[in-house]
């Protein structure tokens, strides 16, 4: 038999384990029945082990199935992930879903497709119209299901046929499929593990610390039956059948509770100088020096051209989810079964046996079920898993019982892993021609992940609070080959004849960090597309052809600037004059996502007063294949208008005791009269590997506004959000 | 203390004794089974469980019963089902207009009190409409144009004899 007569094209996952290379996630999951069943005629019924966010996966893996199998859409069912059945794909994140899951199925389908063909009949041409093999005569010659069964596809997958090129394709990058999960979300049906009432449900509330290291310090009040109230440790828990009266003893019990404060946090006012000074961890992450330029000193400049200086900041922000993280857990007979909208339902299953084998030492891995069920929005490592072990642990109170627990407002602003905050200090020679010769840039921020599943004890909030329970692993940061975390595109797009890129990893963890959605890329382009901007003005020279100079060697680079300014229809005309006391101007900036990732350029167009207002925010984005092309407009778009909301307003507040202000009046997130005018321009490119959108815009947007509000004010804000009290600050400093 | 509260949802006339200060969305939720509106904050500030009452866009989470004593509410499964859906709701399927979607009963739910007053909105009064609620994944672009898509249907609907 022949193998490998499929090329694997184009993906990117890690294959160094020794197993043949296999595409996507196909390489850790290689049966062909892990991924798809024929078990119900006339429906293609496919597991994934990436799970819906909201940003539309389901649908994209939906139509590469129908794609690759020519079958309507609607003979796909996409099942829920769950640890019972179907792949493990680790976590969903990374903006990886498209190319890891997508590329496995496409593989997959072509496999099954293949197979059906053969079993059909021998050399002649056939083809498949509805899912029925035909003949070239036009004679139907069966179907998938009564050509093969899920006995077939008992085998791991061999490349013997490769998916369809560009020209075969009918589907991708030109149907506009609905969104599977949009309708019930519009008709009201249940959905999301909020919704779900199974019988016998009892309703839990946890009471939390304010600080991560805050002790319990008070007595709990009893409560009447059947309403339950435990402390273990410092996680305090109410449990019981209503849950109007678990809300309400759960607020009662709360204003009796005393904590003793941990060690305080630190002054909010002063924090781009605490994670400058406070012990950290360095990593020269990256260098890339040149022959007979002088080594890289960068207390000493080179003779000859001008060096340039500046220091950027990021706050700490909140995934700040409409719905707050909720989780139900089962309990029955040793074994534990949980409903989660955990990113990873796998990591989350192995840091709930660390966190239950204390309690249960007999607890193996296979006695915990974990199905992955909608919840809102989550844009990283928020409450999800936390809220997941919370119910772990009331449901082992409860056995035979579920147990629903729901995170309250506040919990989810103050106690879900935040994104960290984050000061980027850049340095860069500039010789007398313009070129820039010489380019550091370094960061200084807790890490970026502290998902569950990675370390030996786990990352799970409750589990820390537990009686004797293990301080939580400081975040770290993922590798550069992952995409790294804090120093996810500190590396510049642009050529430099040579750059230095240092992180320094906190080593000490006052408010708990996490991935938030693009991790570390948010505050680096930002830093980084205002620094070329500031490098620019201080030439007198035009920040595009600054760009352009160093970009000569990424043509799709140059292509989405391109394309987001040719297709403007605002970009260049004249500016029509602000109303009196504001001032108007524009900027823009770009990135390719973790550098290998997605390219995408931003223009902003803003006014400011009192505040920053955006009028215009157009994007080009490159995808490489586009798969869905509106799901790709979908997940820019809104990732240009949460990172807007990050810009401009964002920054969660604290004072030595813990998060203050969590609640919606105090974390401010962008609303509908703050809507900018947008546009997404989208270039498919068929014949390249698809890459993920979800992650693709924030960096930029934030440099585009930032050099926008610099446009217009002739002052430069180096420290996010580009709040009033921020420019204020800075036209001070000015 | 309980007392009785009577009221419409959905056109049924219901009938509970709980204590007044019981929240309207923990009735509709848990009494009734309904899962349309949702829990976002507690403290009507997203939007998440708005209702309509006598016609006019309320958040549900903090509305104490008593305060609807005798009054029609109505939620997105009174505006529409899958096979007899409103206006919006179809044009929020033909829009694609949402992502995580938790916030989109709500948005629709006021969306149709707009209509209701207001059938040709402009795109002002729809942001204007739409400033109580928040949607964190930014699909607010096409939540807008599938409100202007609706409006755009429902008059034409109206204005053929």
């Amino acid at each position: 038999m022949s193998v490998a007569a499929a090329p694997l094209r184009g993906f990117t996952i890690d294959r160094s384990d020794g197993q043949r290379p296999l595409p996507g996630s196909l390489h850790g999951n290689r049966r062909l029945d892990r991924w798809l069943s024929l078990a119900e005629p006339g429906v293609m019924l496919v597991r994934t082990g990436k799970v819906e966010l909201g940003q539309g996966i389901l649908t994209a893996l939906q139509l590469i199935v129908a794609e690759e199998l020519d079958l309507p859409l609607s003979a796909v069912r996409l099942l829920p992930a769950t640890t019972a059945a179907g792949p493990d794909e680790g976590v969903t994140s990374g903006s990886l879903s498209v190319q890891d899951s997508g590329g496995a199925l496409r593989h997959a389908c072509a496999e099954l497709r293949g197979l059906a063909l053969e079993r059909a009949g021998g050399s002649q041409p056939l083809r498949v119209e509805a899912g029925r093999v035909l003949a070239p005569d036009g004679r139907v010659l069966g179907d998938y299901w009564s050509l093969l069964s899920d006995a077939d596809l008992d085998r791991e997958y061999e490349g013997r046929w490769a998916p369809k090129v560009a020209a075969e394709r009918r589907l991708m990058g030109r149907a506009r499929p609905e969104r599977l999960d949009l309708a019930d979300k519009v008709f009201g049906t249940a959905r999301y593990v909020h919704d779900l009432r199974p019988p016998g449900l009892l309703h839990g509330r946890v009471l939390r610390a304010p600080t991560l290291l805050a002790r319990l310090a008070s007595a709990l009040p009893a409560l009447p039956e059947p309403l339950h109230c435990w402390a273990d440790g410092n996680f305090v828990a109410v449990m019981g059948e209503s849950e109007r009266k678990v809300e309400a003893a759960a607020e009662r019990v709360r204003a009796t509770l005393q904590w003793q404060p941990g060690p305080p946090l630190p002054d909010q006012a002063t924090l781009p100088d605490f994670l400058r000074s406070a012990e950290s961890q360095a990593t020269v992450t990256a260098e890339r020096g040149q022959p007979g330029l002088p080594a890289t000193d960068w207390a000493t400049p080179p003779p000859g051209g001008t060096r340039h200086t500046a220091t950027y900041f990021k706050p700490y922000l909140a995934h700040a989810s409409i719905g707050p993280s909720c989780a139900l857990a089962l309990w029955q007979q040793g074994r534990l079964t949980v409903w989660t909208h955990s990113q990873s339902i796998h990591n989350l299953r192995d840091d709930l046996l660390l966190a239950l084998q204390p309690l249960h030492p007999a607890l193996r891995k296979q006695d915990i079920e974990i199905h992955h069920v909608e919840g809102a929005g989550c844009y990283g490592h928020n409450g999800a898993d936390d809220v997941a072990c919370d119910a772990a642990l009331m449901a082992l109170r409860a056995e035979g019982r579920p147990v629903r627990v729901l995170w309250s407002r506040a919990d989810e602003l103050a106690h879900g892993p935040l994104g960290p905050a984050h000061r980027v200090e850049l340095q860069a020679q500039v010789d007398e021609e313009g070129h820039i010769t010489h380019w550091q840039h370094e960061t200084w921020a807790n890490g970026y992940s502290s998902r569950p599943g990675r370390a030996k004890v786990p990352a799970l909030l409750a589990a820390s609070q537990r009686e004797g329970g293990a301080p939580l692993p400081l975040a770290i940061n993922p590798p550069l080959g992952s995409g790294g975390g804090a120093e996810r595109n500190a590396v510049p797009g642009y050529t430099f004849a040579q750059h230095r890129i240092v992180t320094h990893r906190l080593l000490q963890m006052p408010l708990r960090t996490s991935a938030m959605r693009a991790l570390g890329a948010f505050a680096n382009v930002f830093a980084i597309e205002s620094f070329i901007d500031e490098i620019a003005l201080a030439r007198g020279e035009d920040a595009l052809a600054l760009r352009r100079r160093h970009l000569q060697h990424d043509a799709r680079a140059l292509a989405v600037l391109d394309t987001a300014i040719e297709r403007s229809t605002w970009w260049n005309a004249p500016e029509q004059p602000a109303e009196e006391g504001e001032s108007r101007g524009r900027g823009l900036a770009w990135a390719r996502y973790k550098n290998t990732g997605a390219w995408c350029a931003v223009l902003a167009r803003v006014q400011v007063g009192e505040s920053v207002r955006v009028l215009d925010l157009d994007l080009a984005v490159d995808v490489g294949m586009v798969v869905d092309r509106d799901g790709v407009i979908n997940q820019i778009e809104g990732g240009a208008l949460q990172a807007m909301s990050w810009t401009l307003k964002e920054q969660v507040t604290f004072d030595a005791e813990g998060v203050t202000g969590a609640s919606w009046e105090h974390y401010r997130i962008l609303r509908f009269s703050e809507l900018p005018r947008s546009v997404v321009h989208v270039i498919d490119r068929p014949e390249e590997p698809p890459l993920g959108a979800g992650e693709a815009a924030q960096g930029p947007v934030a440099g585009a506004l930032a050099n926008a509000v610099a446009a217009a004010l002739g002052i430069r804000v180096r420290a996010l959000p580009l709040s009033p009290a921020n420019i204020l600050a800075a036209m001070e400093a000015a | 203390m309980s007392e009785t509260c009577s009221f419409h949802v959905n056109g049924h006339a219901c009938a509970h004794v709980l204590p007044a200060q019981t929240t309207l969305l923990s009735v509709l939720r848990d009494e009734l089974g309904l899962s349309g509106p949702k829990f976002g904050c507690g403290e009507g500030e997203c939007g998440a469980c708005m209702v309509l009452v006598d016609g006019h866009p309320q958040p549900s989470c903090n509305l104490p019963l008593w305060a609807i004593e005798g009054r029609r509410v109505v939620t997105l499964e009174g505006l529409g089902t899958s096979l007899h859906p409103h206006p919006l709701q179809a044009a929020f399927i033909a829009e694609n207009a949402g992502q995580c979607g938790y916030c989109l009963a709500g948005i629709i739910t006021s969306a149709a009190a707009l209509l209701e007053r207001c059938p040709r909105p402009s795109r002002e009064q729809i942001l204007a409409a739409l400033d109580k609620h928040l949607c964190r994944c930014g699909a607010h672009p096409r939540i807008v144009r599938a409100i202007e898509r609706a409006a755009a249907l429902t008059s034409l609907e109206t204005s053929t004899p």
